[in-house]
C-alpha cells in the first residue's frame, strides 16, 4: 500500500440509517498538498461520508487512517484533536461572542488561572493576519460578514489542529469576490501541506480550486479522478447516473403536438431576481406548455420558483400576467393570480399527515374562499371523489388518513388540492421525487394532460430523461443564473447536459 | 457609526442605569430625607436576598434556560433550617453549609433531567418548585421562629460606616457573590463556555465546549444561589413558613431582564442585574416615602417597566437582522 504517501484514507466506509443505506462500502484518499472535491447529488452521500470522519455519526463498517494510523473519531471534538476539522456551511461559531473569543474558546490562554484577554486578542489578531484578514477581534462575530465568519471558523480550525481541512459547502452563501478570497486561502493553505476536503454544488468552482474529484451516488462511490482529466460533461454524466453513450432520446412525441399550438404568453416575467438566491432573469410561459427549469441541484431552480410565487420577494424586475404588470409579494397574491405551487418537500410543506384525504384536498379551495364559507360535508365528498377518480389516487376511501398512502398517491392529493383551485399556472417542484417509478410515469401523464387543457405548468425536476419527456420548453440553471433557454431539437439529454456543464 | 453599533447590546443596561440614578434623583427632589447614603444602602439591605438569587437566575438566562424553582427553594431553606436549628438544636455551622449542598444538589439534579432528558427547563424547574413548596409543609404548617443566638447576632449586628451609615451582614454577602460572579462570567472558562452555550448550544458541541457539563452546574449554581438566599432571607425574617418568598422566581426573572438579560441566551450582565434588583429597590422606597399608595404598586412599575423592556429588545433585535440582511 502506499499509504505513506496519503494523508487521509478511508476504507470500505458503511453507514446504514434505518431505512436507507447512505454509503456502501465507500473508499476515499486524500494526500497531504490536495484539495479533493467531492461530489454528487442531494442523498447521494457526501455528508455523511463527512459525519463519518469528523465523528458526528459512528460508522457501521470500515476504516478510517490518517498518517497511515488507524483512528476512530468519536466525537468532533476528537476528531479536531486527532487533526481533522470541519467549517460547515452554516458558520458554527457563537455569533454573540468576540472574534478572538471564538477561535480560542475551550482552549483560552490563561494567566494565574483566569482568562488573558489581552494574550487572546493579541494572538488572534496574529493568526488572521496570517490570512490577511485585518479585522477587529474585540468586536462581536455577528458584526462581520458570513464570507469572514467563515474565514474566522477557518482560523479556529487551523489552530486547533492542521492536518485535513473539510469545507462543507462553505461558498453557498458568498458572494463571487468572497469566494475568491477564500480560494486564495485554499490555496495557501494547500502549499503548507495541508489536506483539503472541499464539498460544493458549484461546478465552476471545482474546476476552479480543486486538484481532485471523487463522485458519490446513492451512497455508492462512482469514482476518483484527477480534475485535469474529467471534462464537466462526463462529471455531471457520473453524477446524475447515466451512461452517457449510445443513449437515444425517447418519447417525443406528445410534447411536439403541444410545441406546435404554442398559443400566447400567460406570463412573462422580465429582470426578476432575488439578491443572495437568483440572479435576475428573464422568462415567458405559454398558455398550455410545459416549461422544464433543469440545472443542478443549488442551480437556482427552486429559487426561480419561489421568487415568481412570492415567497421570496423579488428586490428587481416585474411580472406580467396576461398583458398586466403584477405585483406579487406574497404566495397569497401569487394565488389570486392563478398561480399554484407544488412545493419539493412534500411532507413539511405539502401534507397535512393527520388529516384525511378529503381534508387535504378541500384544504387550497376553503384557503380560496375565505375560511367563513362553509362547504357542505356533501360537497366535500363529490370533490374528492371526483379527484380521487380522475387522479386515479389509490386511498380506501376520502376519509384515509394521508399519512398512509404512499409518496405518489400523497403528492396527486396535493395536485388535486392545487387542480381544485383551477390554476392557470401550476409550478411542480420535484413532483415525481421519492416516489416509485409506475405512479411517476402517471404524474408524468397527468402532467402532460393538464396542459392540453390550456394550463401552463413549470416543471423542476433532477431528473433530466423526465424532464426532456414532460417539457416543450426548457430553461438552464447553472450557479444561480438562467444561462440558456432550449427547445425543439436542441432537447435531447447530451445537449442539456453539455449546457448545464457549460461547455 | 462603530460607536452607534457597540451600544445596542447594552441599551436595557444603560437605560436601567440612567433610570435608577434619574428615580433616585426625583426621589430626592420630592420627598425630604430620601437622599442619603443610608437610604441607598437601605436598599440593599432589603434586597440582599434577591440580589444573590436574581445573580444565579442570570446564568440560568444567559445560557438560554429558566429556573422558577428559587423561590420555593428560599422557603425550603428557611423551613428546614429553622427545624434543624430549632426542634433539632444543630448548630448554625452545621446547618448553614448543609442548606448550601442541598440548594446545589437540587440545582444539579434539575439541570441533570434537563440536559439528559432533553426537557424544557420550565417543566423541569415547575416540578421542582411544587416539589420543594410541598416539602415545606411537610415539615410543618405553622411558622416556626428562628431563636438560635448565632441567627439573632447576624440579623441585628450592623457593620458601621463611615458618617453614620450601616449595611448588615447580608450585604456583604451579597456584593461578595457579585464580584464573585463578574470574576466567573468574565475570566474562567466556564463563565464563557455559558455564553458560548447560550449564543449556539449546537456550535457550543461542535467547537468541543463542555455543553452538558456546563448546563447542568449552571443550574446547580442556581440553586445554590438560592439557597444561600434563603440562608440570607432566615437571617432576615428569623423564622420559616411554607408561604415565604412566593413568586420571588419572578422577580429575579423581571430583575435580570430589566438589567438587559433577554430569555434568549447568550447574552447578559451581571451588574444590570444589580441594577435590576435596585430599580425595583428604589420604586419601593419611592413608594413608601410617599406613604399613601399601597406597597403593591412596586408591582404595576415593575410591570410597566418590563413591557417597556422587552419592547426595546424586540426593536433592537429587528433592527439588528435588517441591518443583517441588508450587509
Amino acid at each position: 500500500m502506499d499509504d505513506a504517501n496519503s494523508l487521509l484514507k478511508a476504507k470500505g466506509i458503511c453507514k446504514a440509517f434505518p431505512g436507507v443505506k447512505a454509503l456502501n462500502n465507500v473508499d476515499f484518499e486524500l494526500k497531504p498538498g490536495e484539495i479533493h472535491c467531492l461530489m454528487g447529488e442531494n442523498g447521494a452521500g457526501k455528508s455523511t461520508l463527512i459525519k463519518v470522519l469528523t465523528g458526528v455519526d459512528p460508522l457501521d463498517a470500515g476504516d478510517i487512517f490518517l498518517d497511515g494510523k488507524a483512528i476512530a473519531p468519536k466525537s468532533p471534538h476528537h476528531a479536531q484533536q486527532l487533526g481533522i476539522s470541519t467549517v460547515y456551511q452554516e458558520v458554527n461559531l457563537c455569533a454573540n461572542l468576540s472574534v478572538a473569543e471564538n477561535i480560542f474558546i475551550g482552549r483560552e490562554p490563561l494567566r494565574f488561572g483566569s482568562i488573558d484577554w489581552k494574550e487572546m486578542n493579541r494572538k488572534s489578531q496574529e493568526l488572521l493576519a496570517r490570512l490577511s484578514l485585518g479585522i477587529d477581534v474585540t468586536q462581536p462575530l455577528e458584526r462581520y460578514s458570513v464570507a469572514i465568519q467563515q474565514m474566522v471558523a477557518i482560523a479556529r480550525a487551523l489552530d486547533i489542529s492542521a492536518k485535513v481541512l473539510i469545507l462543507d459547502e462553505p461558498t453557498s452563501s458568498l458572494d463571487a469576490q468572497e469566494v475568491e478570497k477564500l480560494f486564495g486561502l485554499m490555496r495557501k493553505l494547500k502549499k503548507q501541506g495541508l489536506g483539503i476536503i472541499f464539498v460544493t454544488h458549484f461546478i465552476e468552482q471545482v474546476y476552479d480550486v480543486s486538484d481532485k474529484i471523487t463522485i458519490l451516488r446513492n451512497g455508492e462511490l462512482v469514482g476518483s479522478y484527477e480534475t485535469v482529466n474529467l471534462p464537466r460533461v462526463q462529471l455531471i454524466a457520473k453524477m446524475i447516473g447515466k451512461a452517457f453513450d449510445g443513449f437515444e432520446s425517447s418519447c417525443k412525441t406528445l410534447k411536439l403536438d403541444i410545441l406546435q399550438e404554442r398559443r400566447n404568453n400567460f406570463l412573462q416575467v422580465r429582470g426578476l431576481g432575488h439578491k443572495g438566491s437568483i440572479h435576475p432573469f428573464d422568462l415567458d410561459i405559454c398558455k398550455g406548455e410545459v416549461l422544464g427549469l433543469v440545472g443542478l441541484l443549488g442551480s437556482g431552480r427552486t429559487e426561480v420558483a419561489r421568487t415568481i410565487f412570492g415567497i421570496d420577494k423579488a428586490d428587481s424586475g416585474e411580472i406580467v400576467i396576461e398583458g398586466q404588470t403584477v405585483a406579487i409579494q406574497s404566495p397569497a397574491d401569487a394565488i389570486q393570480y392563478g398561480l399554484a405551487y407544488c412545493s419539493e418537500n412534500r411532507k413539511t410543506e405539502g401534507i397535512i399527515e393527520n388529516l384525511s384525504v378529503r381534508e387535504n384536498i378541500i384544504l387550497a379551495l376553503q384557503a380560496k374562499l375565505g375560511w367563513m364559507k362553509h362547504i357542505t360535508k356533501k360537497r366535500q365528498d363529490e370533490i374528492s371523489k371526483k379527484y380521487i377518480a380522475l387522479l386515479n389516487i389509490k386511498t380506501a376511501g376520502p376519509e384515509q388518513l394521508i399519512k398512509n398512502l404512499s409518496g405518489g398517491n400523497q403528492q396527486k392529493v396535493i395536485l388535486a388540492r392545487w387542480l381544485l383551485t383551477e390554476p392557470k399556472l401550476l409550478i411542480l417542484d420535484e413532483p415525481t421525487r421519492g416516489i416509485d417509478v409506475g405512479a411517476k410515469v402517471e404524474i408524468q401523464k397527468l402532467i402532460l394532460s393538464l396542459a392540453e387543457t390550456g394550463m401552463s405548468v413549470v416543471f423542476i425536476s433532477s431528473e433530466l430523461d423526465e424532464s426532456v419527456r414532460c417539457s416543450s420548453r426548457m430553461a438552464v440553471l447553472r450557479d444561480r443564473v438562467k444561462i440558456a433557454e432550449i427547445s425543439g431539437e436542441e432537447m435531447e439529454e447530451k445537449y442539456i447536459m453539455q449546457t448545464i456543464a457549460g461547455v | 457609526m462603530k460607536k452607534m453599533q457597540l451600544s445596542y447590546k447594552y441599551i436595557n443596561l444603560i437605560i436601567t442605569v440612567v433610570l435608577f440614578f434619574a428615580l433616585f434623583a426625583a426621589g430626592s427632589v420630592l420627598y425630604n430625607g430620601f437622599f442619603s447614603t443610608q437610604v441607598l444602602l437601605n436598599m440593599l439591605i432589603d434586597n440582599a436576598f434577591l440580589i444573590i438569587t436574581a445573580i444565579g437566575m442570570t446564568f440560568v438566562l444567559i445560557i438560554g434556560g429558566i429556573d422558577i424553582s428559587v423561590g420555593s427553594v428560599i422557603a425550603l431553606v428557611c423551613m428546614l433550617s429553622a427545624y434543624l436549628l430549632e426542634i433539632q438544636h444543630l448548630s448554625a455551622l452545621i446547618v448553614i453549609p448543609l442548606m448550601l449542598l442541598m440548594g446545589f444538589l437540587f440545582g444539579i439534579v434539575q439541570g441533570s433531567f434537563i440536559h439528559f432528558f432533553t426537557i424544557q427547563p420550565f417543566i423541569v424547574t415547575l416540578a421542582g418548585m411544587f416539589l420543594a413548596r410541598g416539602l415545606c409543609y411537610v415539615i410543618s404548617i405553622d411558622t416556626i421562629m428562628i431563636t438560635n443566638s448565632f441567627y439573632q447576632f447576624i440579623a441585628t449586628y450592623r457593620i458601621p460606616l463611615p458618617f453614620d451609615n450601616y449595611i448588615s451582614i447580608s450585604v456583604m454577602i451579597a456584593l461578595a457573590l457579585v464580584a464573585a460572579a463578574l470574576y466567573l462570567n468574565n475570566y474562567t472558562k466556564f463563565g464563557r463556555a455559558v455564553y458560548a452555550i447560550g449564543g449556539n448550544a449546537q456550535s457550543a458541541m461542535l467547537m468541543g465546549l463542555p455543553v452538558g457539563r456546563t448546563k447542568v452546574l449552571v443550574y446547580g449554581l442556581s440553586g445554590f444561589c438560592s439557597a444561600l438566599s434563603g440562608v440570607v432571607f432566615s437571617f432576615y425574617m428569623l423564622s420559616g413558613y411554607g408561604l415565604h418568598a412566593m413568586g420571588l422566581e419572578m422577580d429575579a426573572i423581571a430583575s435580570a431582564v430589566i438589567g438587559g438579560t433577554p430569555l434568549t441566551g447568550g447574552v447578559g450582565f451581571i451588574t444590570g442585574t444589580v441594577f435590576g434588583v435596585l430599580i425595583q429597590g428604589v420604586i419601593q422606597t419611592l413608594i413608601m416615602f410617599q406613604g399613601t399608595l399601597s406597597s403593591w404598586w412596586t408591582k404595576i412599575a415593575v410591570a410597566f417597566l418590563l413591557c417597556l423592556f422587552i419592547v426595546l429588545q424586540r426593536i433592537v433585535v429587528s433592527r439588528k437582522e435588517r441591518t443583517k440582511s441588508i450587509s
